[in-house]
C-alpha cells in the first residue's frame, strides 16, 4: 500500500501536470498571443471578445514592417553583429580557457580571479567611459562600436575552463608533447575536437544574447542604421498607437531565434544546465 | 566526449601546415610511447621547444586579456575618475570638482526615488520569481511524460527578447485594448490604467521580467536537483513526508550552492533593470522613455544614470550615478547574500 503510493508520488501525479500545463500555457501564450495580433488588423483588437486564432493579415503586415522601418538593412547588421560576435567568442574563449585549464604558468590564478570577479561586476557600471571611447574612435553609429567591446567576454572564458578541464585528459596532451606536438598543434588537433560541444553550447548562448542585446545598441547607434532590436523598438514607440505594427515587427524580430531554439533547444538547454551546475 | 580526439590528431601529422617548431616524429608511427624524443635532435629546436612552452599560455589569453582590459575592465575604473570632474559631452574644459557630483546626486530627489523603484520593482519581480522557479524545478524532478516539451516551453519568454517582452506584455496591459484589462472588466474588477499608478507600473515590469526569467531559473534549480541522490527521496516517502516537506526539508539544503548563485545573479540583474521600463515609458509617449512615466513613477537607476548619460550627457553626473548603483548593488548582494545563509539554519533543525 505504501510502496505503491511513494511510487506514485515520485512519478506524475495529475496535480503537478495540471500545474506544468498552467505554467506552460502563460510561458507561451505572449508569444502566441503576438502572432494573432500580428495576423489581423487593428481593428481586430477592438473587439469583445479579441479573437483567439491566427487571421490572414500577417503578409499585409510584414511588408507594413518593412515600408515603416529600416527592417531589411536591421535584420542584415544583426547577423553580422551576431556572427562575428559569437565566432569571436568560441574561438577566443577556447583559446584561453585551454590556458587556463591545462596550462601552467605564472600569474594564471590572479588572471582567472579577475575574470570570475568581474563576471559579478555591473556592465552599466563601465557604460558612460565606454561611449566616450567610441566617440574617440570614431565608432558611434556604425557597427564597430557594437561588435568589438563583445568580441570577448568573462563568462565564455570561465565556460571554457570549466568544462575543459573536466573533458580535456591530461594524458592526452602529455602524449602529443612527446611526439612533439607543439602546443599550438596540440591546440588545433586534440583541444578544439575536445571542446566542440562545449563551444557549440556557449556559440548559441552567445548569439542569443548578441541577437536580444538592445540597450548599448541603442545607445550607440542611430535610426538610419539599427540593428534588430533597435528597430523594433523604434517602430512600437511611435507616436501614433499602432499595435499591429509593434507585434508584426516583433514576430519578424523573434522568428529566427525561435527557429533556432526549436531546432537546437534541447542542446541548449542541457548547456544552460550544465552550465549551472558548475556555476 | 567527442570523437576520440587522438585520431584527428594522428590523421593530421602528415600534414606540413603547421608551425616550425611542429616537427612530427615520422619514427613513432602510432604514438604509443614510443621515445622518439625530437627533442635530442638539436640545441635550437629545445630552445624553440621551451620558448613554446613558456610562452604560449601568455600569447594564448593575451587576446581575451587585451581586448577585456580596453573594453571591459579600463570602463569600469575609468568611470571613478570622470564621476570626479564637471565633465559634459558638450564642453571641451572638464574641470575637476572632486565629490561635487555625489554632493548634487544626494540631494537630488529623483535620484532617491529612482533607488526606491529600482528596490521595489526588484523585490516584486525577484521574490516571487524564484520561489515559483524552486516548485517548478520540484515539480519537473520527476519521470514525467513530455519532460523535454516542458522545458522548452518554459525557456521560450528567455529566447524572447526584452524589447519583444514589453511590446507584446504593453499591449496586454493596455488601458482601452489590452486582454488583461478585458478580463478584468469581463469578472467585473474594472479597468486599470497599469502606467500611472506606482504600485501598479511596478507590478506591471515585475511580470515582464518573472515572465522572462522564472523558466530560467527553474531550469537550473532542477539541473542542482538531479544531483541530489533519488534514494533519499524515496527513503523520506516511506517515512510519510509530504511533497511540499521534502522539497523544504531534503531539496533545499542539497541545492543550497545553487540557491545563493541564483539570488546573487538574480540581484545582481534585478539591480540593473533598464530596457524594461525604458520601453514601458515609450509606449506613452518618447517624452515619457527616459524618466519612466509621466510622473518618473517607474524609473529605475539604470534609466536615471541613462537619461543623466544619454539625454542630457552629464558624463560626470551620470557616472556618479554608477559609482552610486554599484554601491547598491554590492549592499543587497552582501545583504541577500546573509539572509540566504542565515536561512540554512532554520533548515536543520
Amino acid at each position: 500500500m505504501s510502496r505503491a503510493r511513494s511510487v506514485k508520488a515520485l512519478r506524475g501525479h495529475p496535480l503537478t501536470y495540471l500545474t506544468l500545463v498552467a505554467v506552460a500555457f502563460f510561458s507561451a501564450f505572449p508569444v502566441y498571443w503576438s502572432v494573432i495580433v500580428a495576423s489581423h488588423d487593428n481593428a481586430a483588437l477592438a473587439e469583445v471578445p479579441p479573437p483567439l486564432l491566427p487571421g490572414g493579415n500577417f503578409f499585409a503586415n510584414v511588408q507594413r514592417v518593412f515600408d515603416t522601418a529600416p527592417f531589411a538593412l536591421a535584420l542584415l547588421n544583426s547577423f553580422v553583429v551576431a556572427g562575428t560576435i559569437t565566432v569571436s567568442v568560441m574561438f577566443l574563449s577556447t583559446l584561453a580557457g585551454f590556458a587556463f585549464a591545462k596550462l601552467r604558468f605564472r600569474g594564471r590564478n590572479v588572471l582567472l580571479l579577475m575574470t570570475v570577479v568581474t563576471m559579478m561586476v555591473p556592465t552599466q557600471l563601465g557604460i558612460i567611459p565606454l561611449y566616450m571611447l567610441m566617440i574617440k574612435l570614431e565608432w558611434t553609429g556604425t557597427m564597430y562600436a557594437v561588435i568589438v567591446p563583445a568580441l570577448v567576454n568573462a563568462f565564455g572564458v570561465f565556460f571554457m575552463t570549466q568544462y575543459l578541464s573536466r573533458a580535456l585528459p591530461t594524458e592526452l596532451l602529455e602524449a602529443g608533447r612527446i611526439d612533439g606536438c607543439s602546443t599550438a598543434r596540440l591546440f588545433w588537433h586534440v583541444v578544439i575536437p575536445a571542446a566542440r560541444p562545449a563551444a557549440a553550447v556557449l556559440g548559441m548562448l552567445t548569439f542569443m544574447t548578441a541577437w536580444n542585446d538592445y540597450f548599448w545598441p541603442l545607445v550607440v547607434l542611430t535610426p538610419d542604421n539599427p540593428t534588430v532590436q533597435v528597430a523594433l523598438s523604434q517602430l512600437a514607440s511611435g507616436y501614433v498607437r499602432d499595435f499591429t505594427l509593434g507585434l508584426t515587427g516583433t514576430a519578424v524580430a523573434t522568428l529566427p531565434l525561435v527557429l533556432i531554439f526549436v531546432l537546437l533547444g534541447k542542446q541548449i538547454i542541457g548547456g544552460i544546465m550544465q552550465g549551472a551546475v558548475k556555476g | 566526449m567527442a570523437s576520440p580526439p587522438g585520431g584527428s590528431l594522428r590523421t593530421a601529422t602528415p600534414s606540413p601546415g603547421g608551425p616550425p617548431a611542429a616537427q612530427s616524429s615520422p619514427g613513432g608511427p602510432s604514438g604509443t610511447g614510443t621515445p622518439a624524443h625530437p627533442r635530442a635532435a638539436s640545441g635550437w629546436r629545445s630552445r624553440l621547444h621551451r620558448l613554446d612552452r613558456q610562452a604560449s599560455p601568455y600569447a594564448y589569453v593575451a587576446p581575451f586579456f587585451l581586448l577585456f582590459a580596453a573594453f571591459g575592465v579600463f570602463p569600469l575604473i575609468y568611470t571613478a575618475w570622470v564621476s570626479l570632474h564637471d565633465w559634459n559631452l558638450l564642453s571641451s574644459d572638464n574641470p575637476f570638482i572632486g565629490l561635487d557630483n555625489y554632493k548634487a546626486l544626494f540631494a537630488d530627489g529623483y535620484f532617491w526615488n529612482a533607488a526606491f523603484n529600482t528596490l521595489s520593482i526588484g523585490v516584486l519581480s525577484a521574490v516571487p520569481q524564484l520561489l515559483l522557479a524552486l516548485v517548478l524545478a520540484h515539480l519537473l524532478n520527476r519521470p514525467l511524460r513530455a519532460q523535454t516539451l516542458f522545458r522548452i516551453t518554459l525557456l521560450l519568454p528567455n529566447v524572447t527578447s526584452v524589447v519583444a517582452v514589453v511590446v507584446i506584455f504593453s499591449q496586454l496591459f493596455g488601458r482601452d485594448f489590452g486582454l488583461i484589462n478585458m478580463v478584468l472588466d469581463w469578472l467585473g474588477f474594472g479597468r486599470i490604467n497599469w502606467q500611472a499608478g506606482v504600485a501598479t507600473s511596478h507590478v506591471a515590469i515585475a511580470v515582464m521580467i518573472m515572465w522572462r526569467w522564472t523558466g530560467y531559473n527553474a531550469l537550473i534549480y532542477l539541473a542542482a536537483m538531479q544531483a541530489v541522490p533519488r534514494e533519499i527521496y524515496e527513503a523520506a516517502t516511506l517515512d510519510g513526508a509530504s511533497s511540499l516537506k521534502q522539497l523544504w526539508g531534503i531539496t533545499l539544503p542539497m541545492i543550497r550552492p545553487t540557491v545563493i548563485f541564483t539570488v546573487i545573479v538574480t540581484t545582481i540583474g534585478s539591480m540593473q533593470i533598464i530596457a524594461e521600463p525604458l520601453l514601458f515609458g515609450a509606449q506613452v509617449s518618447n517624452g515619457a522613455a527616459a524618466t519612466g512615466g509621466t510622473d518618473r513613477q517607474f524609473q529605475t537607476l539604470a534609466l536615471y544614470l541613462y537619461e543623466k548619460g544619454f539625454r542630457s550627457f552629464e558624463f560626470g553626473y551620470a557616472s556618479a550615478a554608477a559609482w552610486m548603483m554599484f554601491l547598491l548593488v554590492v549592499v543587497v548582494v552582501a545583504f541577500n547574500y546573509l539572509v540566504v545563509r542565515r536561512m540554512r539554519g532554520g533548515l536543520d533543525v
